[in-house]
């Protein structure tokens, strides 16, 4: 799909604009264009990843004022017309400051930055990131986070519970995550934010390719 | 137009862990200082704002619910004195 273009967004502070644009470009041969924050025009695009990192230096709040940013007012009309975006990490961080997701992302349970590799159940088939599989499919990912837990109140829970939103669980919860949540996705499924780095599990010769699915997912029509 | 001081307060919701908050617990009774019940730790934002008195209380409460605090998480009150 040499005319497929997935845009990924660089804010002051991101670290993983890169690694995304290596794994999308080398590993799966998928166009790649970088989007500065200050830029609200998304009409070459098909698809966006907001990586992860520390955009605006993570002050205030992980992700609070790069929701402010015109790429994210532009965001808007991006996810209502049914295209994809992937919130990575700091990308997920920002997608729930800015409302795209519920909840939000506070300091792990142990104050640590963790960084490790986690297994993950895939909780949903919402959107088609994971692979469908008959069986409950297992996936082991890279995380590197020091504000990962994800926090909902019991009624945002039992909505992500009765909506099917839930998309990955940590098999052994690393950062003390309500339910074990690991990644979400939006009602209509074109929207998933993960705290796990996909980009960093696509070749084996560094350490995994479960992340190549998701990141592949993205030329999904 | 008025010159205003605001000091906002920002607190973690009761519901939510303050991991931050009970490590500094742990030191305090490193330092000998016995009996504490609870510390959790927030944020304090002062804020100079030249303002007509009666936009005032809007501006601050839109700065808070939309950018200083994430209510999902976080309570918040203020204080505001006019200079």
């Amino acid at each position: 799909m040499a005319s497929f273009t997935v845009g990924i967004v660089v804010f002051p502070g991101s670290n993983c604009d890169r690694d995304v644009a290596w794994a999308l470009e080398a590993c799966l041969d998928i166009k790649t264009k970088f989007l500065w924050h200050e830029s609200s025009d998304l009409n070459d695009v098909d698809s966006i990843v907001l990586p992860g990192g520390f955009s605006y230096g993570d002050y205030l709040r992980c992700g609070a004022i790069a929701r402010f940013s015109p790429l994210i007012n532009a965001l808007h009309d991006f996810v209502k017309s049914g295209r994809r975006v992937l919130g990575i990490c700091n990308g997920f961080q920002i997608l729930t400051e800015s409302g795209f997701l519920p909840g939000a992302l506070v300091a792990n349970k142990n104050l640590n930055f963790i960084c490790d590799d986690v297994d993950l159940n895939v909780i949903t088939s919402k959107g088609g990131w994971f692979k469908k599989l008959d069986e409950k499919q297992k996936i082991k990912l890279p995380i590197a986070h020091g504000e990962g837990r994800y926090h909902c109140d019991q009624d945002t829970l039992k909505s992500l519970i009765d909506n099917d939103l839930i998309a990955l669980k940590y098999i052994t919860n690393p950062n003390g995550s309500t339910s074990d949540i690991a990644g979400i996705t939006n009602k209509k499924g074109n929207v998933l934010g993960l705290m796990p780095h996909p980009e960093r599990a696509c070749d084996e010769s560094i350490g995994g390719i479960d992340g190549l699915y998701t990141l592949k997912s993205l030329i999904t029509q | 137009m008025d010159q205003f001081e605001v000091k906002v307060f920002i607190r973690l919701r009761p519901s939510v862990l303050d991991p931050a908050g009970e490590a500094i617990k742990s030191a305090s009774s490193k330092l000998g200082v016995e009996g504490i019940k609870s510390l959790r730790i927030g944020k304090m934002i002062e804020v100079k704002i030249e303002s007509n008195e009666e936009d005032i209380k809007e501006k601050i409460d839109l700065l808070c619910d939309r950018l200083f605090a994430n209510t999902i998480i976080e309570d918040y009150e203020y204080s505001i004195n006019k200079l």
